[in-house]
């Protein structure tokens, strides 16, 4: 069995020092290791952005897309290969922003990938503008006088969306972001986990030292239940959406795939590609 | 007795006017006539005028005619919007209930026929259609028994009595028209056909058909006009394959999940019409660079933006080409016929990873969903050839070396592995990378792997990329053109041989990169070139303009209010370009 450390590339990273996206590479790592991966038998696609970066650091097979469409060239993989396991991955950005169209239907559609979010509330390799993450009054490049619109709260869209597995994390918590991606690759169906990923370079608001005044673990609430949509909804309220852990998780609903009338038991990139001329008669017959 | 006919059937949207065409033609292909369609419609569900017209022939025929002899109307709108059409012996039948007025624009015979009130009589008004198609038979002196077993077919599944209800209509309508025509029976008697089984089909089914046959095994795609008949026919078929067609949230999921799955090692493809093109073209961009394979069929429309939806055009030419930033290769193939629709949708996912680049399937309005008779279909001739992908055992990597996937080979195509195999781990990435798919921004690393990029497609083998009619060793024209028009062009060439004009045809079927080498010498073999396009530019003959030459040789005859060519339309043109020198 693989180990982390077989995650590891010769690749070096060209992050920031300090920046939150090294632990969700490391989380990552450690997950796909402890789930009982191979190295080749994970996919990590990612968007455009610094985050975007991080299927070039992990070893296993990667795919950096377009801006924004990781989630459907994921959904496209694990289509093809039901027998992958397969990591979307990007920043706020990237999936709140131009590609939050494709991040609500994944989450409705249910397809069994995993969707990592680095949530850094800002634009970091365009050098700092605003996001839909970013609070109202943020101060940025292109909000100079601070945004006058409210931050998105996806944790709140993706329960809406009919989410099966939304959680959230903070990368300095290796252990615990650890945790919540194994229980993301474990879910079957579409696991949202939303990782709030400090850029050091330029938020100088939403950084470390603000996260950890601000965040609530879930599991010090008592007798928080994730499996209750409603106060999944209730408690994201109470606490402006700062909270980690598992928020909510149905294991009743079906994946996609599983619901997909006459879909290939095995990976369909293994399928025979010839019809018998029987098949095709019948088919042609129709026109007839 | 006569060989060829055409017809058409109009009313309001939604009232039966397509089935009332489809059941007719049915029944006379299988008598073994060839049959070609053409419908007008609008961006509507319900109201508006609709109308099918069917041309119906002994012999092979790929176009619309340029007058008409039977018009079925279901109302007075149907008479006056298409009269003009009828030649002077044509006849019209209109439903008794709407009192028809005969057009004063028009020589041709009204006959008013109860449709509605012999269908009433019969159980439901409903079977006014077939009261219609039995009137039309009578017209051409058809043996309505054929109908016994298409109406079998249809009505079959709500049981007996239906069937016999919608047989009796048409016998209904039979009757009463003969009674009508009095001693005009047999003015407009067909000639026998052949008998032989041919199929019905529109372009869009032959795609669809073509991709099943050559191993497409999903789709991922967004309704669109003129695009969705062919998501809707893999959904059908698709799962007795194992696999299915996923109904995206937009354009841009639809092409970037196919580019996902044809990593993934799937034969995948999308389809969608110039809307649809527009958003897909920065993930053409990514198949480019990736190298990932994907076939994205493009059903040209009237555009621009949302333009004519429902209209024939040929205007994404320059679009398919030269679509998405920076420089890729990419094959856009272009077939002419149904038949070649079948065989090209099957051959791109052939060509697409053999190249490991997009391939874009390019049709229009009228190839796409033109019903008509096509010859039976060989799955002996289609073939499974994936190119370049490993499958084997791979060796092992050391000290995490990557696969080099992205190797400079001298005819530019790299190995190429899927996820799931062991020891290929590489990386994909639309950044510009090095042969292992990591990023490099280096001068020397940037010069080669573009360069191997575009080498790939610069020899394609491409079965036919012309499809020639070369008549004459020195020919007075060349005409040229590309999807639906073939049939209306040789109609027309007829036509002008007629006149004494020698005419050569070429269809180019391979439309990027350009068959320089097959155009060159048919074009330096005769005095002129006429390019036939339903655009309003001329972008197939700027295209040949830059990649063959002979500037002042080439010469547009353009169409772009909506409809197809007629085939006087060409010839007229033509020979008065010709005649006058104008070309």
């Amino acid at each position: 069995m693989a180990t982390f450390k077989e995650f590891r590339n010769n690749v070096k990273p060209n992050w920031c020092p300090g920046c939150g996206d090294f632990s969700v590479q490391a989380a990552m790592q450690r997950a796909a290791a402890n789930v009982g991966l191979e190295p080749e038998g994970l996919a990590v696609i990612s968007g455009i952005g610094c985050s975007g970066r991080i299927s070039g650091y992990i070893n296993s097979y990667g795919f950096h897309g377009i801006h924004g469409r990781s989630l459907p060239i994921a959904q496209g993989v694990k289509m093809a290969n039901r027998e992958l396991t397969v990591i979307a991955s990007g920043g706020d950005g990237d999936g709140f922003a131009i590609g939050m169209g494709h991040t609500i239907h994944a989450i409705r559609r249910n397809i069994d990938i995993t969707y990592i979010v680095m949530d850094n509330q800002i634009y970091g390799l365009t050098k700092g503008q605003t996001s839909p993450r970013s609070a109202a009054g943020f101060k940025t490049k292109s909000t100079p006088q601070g945004s006058i619109e409210p931050a998105l709260s996806p944790m709140e869209m993706a329960l809406s969306a009919g989410a099966t597995f939304v959680a959230q994390s903070f990368s300095t918590d290796l252990k615990d972001l650890t945790a919540i991606i194994e229980a993301g690759i474990n879910h079957k169906g579409f696991s949202l986990i939303n990782v709030f990923s400090p850029c050091v370079t330029y938020n100088k608001i939403n950084t470390y030292d603000w996260f950890k005044e601000n965040l609530t673990k879930l599991s010090d609430i008592e007798g928080y239940d994730h499996t209750n949509r409603e106060e999944a909804m209730q408690t994201l309220m109470k606490h402006d959406g700062l909270v980690t852990g598992i928020i909510y998780q149905n294991t009743e609903r079906k994946s996609y795939q599983e619901l997909i009338p006459g879909y290939a038991p095995e990976a369909l990139a293994k399928a025979d590609l010839d019809l018998s001329q029987e098949s095709f008669d019948k088919l042609v017959a129709e026109f007839t | 007795m006569i060989n060829q006919l055409s017809w058409k059937v109009g009313g309001q949207q939604g009232e039966g006017i397509e089935s009332t065409g489809e059941i007719f033609c049915i029944a006379l292909n299988r008598l073994g006539y060839y049959l070609y369609g053409y419908r007008h419609f609008s961006s509507r569900i319900k109201g508006g005028h609709t109308n099918n017209k069917i041309r119906v022939s002994t012999e092979q025929t790929r176009s619309i005619s340029d007058d008409l002899d039977i018009l079925v109307a279901f109302d007075q709108e149907t008479l006056d919007v298409n009269c003009h059409e009828l030649q002077d012996e044509g006849i019209m039948i209109a439903d008794a209930k709407f009192n028809p007025v005969r057009p004063e624009n028009t020589q041709a015979n009204l006959y008013a026929v109860p449709f509605t009130d012999i269908a009433t009589e019969l159980g439901t008004s409903l079977m006014k259609n077939m009261v219609a198609v039995g009137a039309s038979c009578a017209i051409l002196g058809l043996d309505i028994s054929v109908y016994d077993e298409v109406v079998e077919e249809i009505f079959g599944r709500k049981g007996e009595q239906i069937v016999q209800k919608n047989l009796e209509a048409i016998k209904a309508g039979y009757e009463y028209m003969t009674g009508l025509l009095g001693d005009k029976v047999g003015s407009m008697e067909l000639e026998k056909a052949d008998g032989k089984k041919r199929l019905f089909m529109i372009g869009n089914d032959a795609i669809a058909l073509g991709a099943l046959a050559g191993g497409c095994r999903f789709m991922a795609a967004y309704p669109i006009t003129p695009a969705s008949e062919i998501m809707e026919y893999l959904i059908k078929k698709l799962p007795a394959f194992g696999g299915t067609v996923i109904q995206t949230e937009d354009e841009i999921a639809a092409v970037t999940m196919a580019i996902g799955a044809n990593y993934g090692g799937v034969r995948t493809m999308t389809a969608s019409a110039g809307p649809g093109l527009s958003l897909k073209m920065e993930a053409i961009g990514l198949s480019g660079i990736t190298e990932t394979p994907v076939v994205i069929v493009d059903t040209q429309r009237g555009g621009p933006s949302t333009g004519l939806p429902t209209k024939q055009e040929q205007s994404d030419l320059m679009a398919m080409i030269y679509g998405t930033h920076g420089e890729i290769p990419k094959i856009v193939m272009a077939p002419s016929t149904v038949e070649e629709a079948f065989y090209d949708s099957a051959e791109a996912f052939n060509l697409a990873e053999e190249y490991q680049c997009p391939v874009i399937l390019l049709s229009d309005l009228q190839l796409s969903l033109g019903k008509q008779t096509v010859e039976p279909l060989d799955y002996s001739k289609v073939e499974i050839r994936r190119g370049n992908l490993v499958t084997g055992e791979l060796p092992e990597m050391e000290n995490k070396g990557y696969f080099k996937r992205y190797e400079v080979t001298e005819d530019g195509v790299s190995p190429r592995v899927i996820p799931g195999t062991k020891n290929g781990i590489h990386h994909v990435t639309g950044v510009e990378h090095d042969e292992t798919g990591k990023p490099s921004e280096s001068a020397q690393n940037r010069i080669a792997q573009m360069d191997k990029r575009m080498r790939k497609v610069q020899n394609i083998r491409f079965n036919t990329p012309v499809h020639k009619n070369i008549k004459h060793e020195q020919a007075d024209l060349l005409i040229v053109g590309f999807n639906s028009t073939r049939g209306v062009i040789e109609e027309a060439m007829e036509r002008l041989e007629a006149d004494g004009i020698k005419v050569n045809h070429a269809h180019i079927r391979l439309i990027h990169p350009f068959p320089t080498d097959e155009m060159l010498p048919l074009i330096q073999a005769v005095k002129k070139v006429v390019v036939i396009e339903n655009n309003a530019t001329g972008q197939l003959a700027n295209i040949m303009k830059m990649n063959v030459g002979h500037v002042d040789k080439i010469k547009k005859v353009l169409k772009y209010d909506g409809n197809p060519f007629l085939p006087h339309e060409i010839h007229t043109q033509c020979k008065e370009l010709f005649s006058y020198g104008h070309i």
